[in-house]
């Protein structure tokens, strides 16, 4: 899956740097013998190809990594009645929408605030590009101290201005909301450097052209910028959607899935059983993993791109 | 937006991770390490700073009597990332010549019978308490030499405080509260320290009650193994029931949820808190933190129902050292030598300078020193009446890997007593099941 969605990315990636050329793309022929590929192939099957394979079928196993007793579908029934495993559900599509939203939204935003002629704007990019570069584990960490109800320096600044600030970490109902506004802090530059990338492929006679028939900044924005924009948006809310599906590192370093399950994902409850011991069970929970993330992203892709081609 | 690499890993861990782990397995023959009759043992333990600086102090007083060989003390992490390094290292046949793990239940996840070497045959075993033989053993054989001593699962208190509002050790849950109410009346501390940073800490108010379920269902244990008891019926539901109701009558310090281990020992020693239900190995974190303390913080079981049969729940020595089948040979001779050393009272000696004492030794020939902390000399009538009850993981190979989000859970009101026991039960179902029980 992860080959598959990589190859995604680029392609999408590719589109929204170049303009939207009407041209097809026609199948050229590899100017490259067969055995060329072979030494690629070789570690594509090895390292990709056999374990996911192999995981499929340990998935339908009782495995110790010293035995493996085959017990057909059970890892899946049990897999379904963990009794965290609905919070982990429910949580997974509310942190991956919730930052994936506002990964689109506030990268426009700044990409459109930084793609302007402004003051510093190599310096002001680079800060916002910042978080991308440090450490997830890091971050987790540095938040989890920050954001620390009894003295932690956010609610101590709070304090300061008359507010008491919420149990961030700690309070079940707000600890993963917790988590997702650092996950959007720290993945928001990403999203505006694609925006950026974006903006400036757009050809300046577009706006020329606007300028002369009186077009607004508004107008502008509302009808060159945004529609034009529309490869970089695809490529933000599938690499975020993605990302945030999966997620595991940031919320396992801040809250472990706490307090108790409320701020379980479904990677960390996968986890949790890999670390039990359970390695059959999480082998299941990974091919659920995969088949929720695919059943998501394949439309959602398909969709999103089909309507770029339509244009 | 996502750094797309460590996201993937999560994926890769569970398809890829183990392949290639098992493909790597194959390459780790000739270690270095034997020229002229010399051998360097590795030695993996955790990462905690009482066990690094023992393990040190061990290796370093055997090599002084065997200058022939070495020992390199390597650490790993505590906790469940701990394990997974355990197993998997094992697994793979990568494991250090000799590693610390738990007895108990944890050790039967290792599948002990096809990768440790099997010390039955030495004459040492003899020594060894009864109890701890049979937590480090399975039908086949005995495994484990023990590093440290036994210790209980009880409450910690502060004298002073109980001094001072003239409270008297309660033998009886009723009575328990009523002393948490007597010092929440007080408001000078926090009538009970609950310290959910580290989830592990919530444990307590069921791990160690244990002594009370077995006062009133011998059996229980075994029925437990046998899918007969459950935690959702009494007499073993009464641990979850207790933390509901001291949650629920608001006893808990303010900041439980945040709060970390090393908080709460500081918080009883300071008398900012009153009691912490908590493992007496926190001797060695007092020993740290607060030496002044050493007087102040006693201990007494955690009392159940019944007057009678108050007494405390046991552990056996947690930091037990094994060896793997993959250490062969000179190196297996002289990790057989260090294992022997271990047993003597001269190592115990070292065991007990090095590291707070947090219970009585179980060697024979091992004796505490004089001035031992409070909180282990407050153990020693319990011993000595013989009221005492070794804990549930030492009975019995279940214990479900989900107990302490759980007992956090219950603990932070999150969920009631009657759920929580229930989630448990089916959390342990799961661990029966891996492990391949019968009747489950």
């Amino acid at each position: 899956m992860t080959t598959a969605t990589a190859s995604g990315r680029t392609a999408a990636g590719a589109e929204a740097t170049a303009p939207p050329a009407s041209s097809k793309r026609k199948p050229m022929k590899s100017p490259y013998p067969t055995w060329f590929f072979i030494p690629a192939g070789v570690f594509y099957v090895v390292l990709f190809l056999v374990p996911t394979l192999a995981s499929f079928y340990f998935a339908l196993t009782r495995w110790t990594l010293f035995d493996v007793e085959f017990i057909g579908l059970d890892n899946f029934v049990r897999f379904f009645q963990e009794p965290q495993l609905v919070t982990g559900f429910v949580n997974t599509f509310i942190y991956a929408f919730l930052t994936s939203g506002a990964k689109v939204v506030l990268g426009l935003l700044l990409g459109v605030f930084l793609s302007s002629q402004i003051i510093a704007r190599g310096f002001l990019r680079a800060t916002i590009f910042f978080p991308v570069l440090v450490s997830t584990i890091g971050v987790g960490i540095l938040f989890k101290v920050l954001m620390d109800p009894f003295g932690g320096p956010i609610n101590e600044s709070l304090a300061v201005i008359g507010i008491e600030g919420p149990a961030w970490l700690t309070d079940p109902s707000i600890a993963l909301l917790s988590v997702a506004l650092v996950d959007i802090w720290k993945g928001v530059g990403l999203a505006t450097l694609i925006y950026i990338a974006g903006m400036v492929a757009i050809p300046q006679e577009y706006y020329e052209a606007a300028k002369v028939d009186g077009a607004g900044a508004w107008n502008n924005f509302r009808h060159i910028t945004l529609p034009l924009l529309r490869p970089a948006t695809v490529t933000v809310v599938l690499l975020s959607l993605i990302g945030g599906l999966r997620s595991f590192d940031l919320i396992w370093a801040m809250t472990g899935g706490g307090p108790g399950f409320t701020s379980d994902v479904l990677a960390s409850v996968i986890y949790k059983q890999y670390q039990a011991g359970f390695f059959g069970l999480s082998t299941a929970g990974n091919v659920v993993l995969f088949i929720v993330v695919a059943a998501i992203v394949f439309p959602l892709s398909w969709w999103l791109n089909r309507k770029g081609d339509d244009r | 937006m996502v750094p797309g690499p460590t996201r993937r890993s999560i994926v890769a861990l569970g398809a890829g991770g183990l392949a290639l782990s098992l493909a790597l397995a194959g390459c780790s023959a000739g270690d270095s390490g034997s020229a002229d009759g010399e051998v360097e043992l590795t030695f993996l333990v955790d990462n905690g700073e009482a066990t690094v600086g023992t393990a040190e102090a061990l290796a370093e007083a055997f090599t002084a009597e065997n200058p022939d060989i070495t020992i390199e003390v390597e650490t790993r992490p505590q906790g469940a990332d701990g394990d997974n390094v355990v197993k998997t290292r094992l697994s793979t046949g990568e494991m250090a010549d000799l590693f610390q793990y738990n007895s108990g239940s944890l050790l039967q996840a290792l599948n002990p019978d096809q990768t440790l070497v099997n010390l039955a045959d030495q004459e040492y075993v003899d020594k060894f308490d009864e109890n701890f033989v049979k937590s480090v053993s399975t039908e086949n054989g005995v495994y484990g030499v023990p590093m440290g001593q036994s210790m209980a699962g009880a409450v910690l208190y502060n004298k002073d405080i109980y001094a001072e509002l003239g409270l008297e050790i309660p033998t009886t849950w009723d009575e328990f509260i009523a002393n948490a109410e007597a010092v929440k009346e007080a408001g000078t501390a926090a009538p009970i320290v609950q310290t959910y940073g580290d989830t592990w800490t919530s444990q307590l108010f069921v791990l160690g009650d244990f002594n009370n379920v077995l006062a009133e269902d011998p059996d229980w244990a075994e029925k437990y193994t046998n899918n007969e008891a459950k935690y959702v019926d009494e007499p073993a539901f009464a641990g979850f029931e207790h933390l509901q109701e001291a949650f629920e009558k608001d006893l808990f310090n303010e900041d439980f949820a945040s709060a970390l281990y090393a908080d709460g020992v500081s918080m009883v020693a300071t008398g900012e808190g009153a009691h912490y239900p908590m493992l007496t190995f926190a001797a060695s974190q007092l020993a740290t933190t607060n030496p002044e303390a050493a007087d102040v913080v006693g201990t007494f079981p955690l009392p159940g129902d019944d007057p009678e049969s108050n007494g405390l729940t046991v552990w056996m020595p947690t930091n037990t050292i094994y060896v793997p089948k993959s250490t062969e040979g000179e190196k297996l001779e002289a990790a057989q030598q260090f294992l022997e050393f271990l047993t003597t009272p001269e190592a115990c000696d070292i065991q007990a300078e090095s590291n707070a004492p947090q219970g009585p030794f179980v060697v024979e020939g091992c004796e505490l020193p004089e001035d031992v902390p409070a909180m282990v000399s407050d153990l020693q009538p319990y011993f000595d009446e013989g009221k005492t009850n070794l804990a549930l993981e030492f009975l019995s190979p279940i214990k479900g890997p989900a107990l302490e989000q759980i007992t956090v859970a219950v603990g932070s009101g999150i969920t009631s007593a009657d759920e929580g026991a229930a989630q448990y039960d089916e959390d342990v179902k799961k661990q029966a099941q891996q492990l391949g029980l019968e009747g489950w």
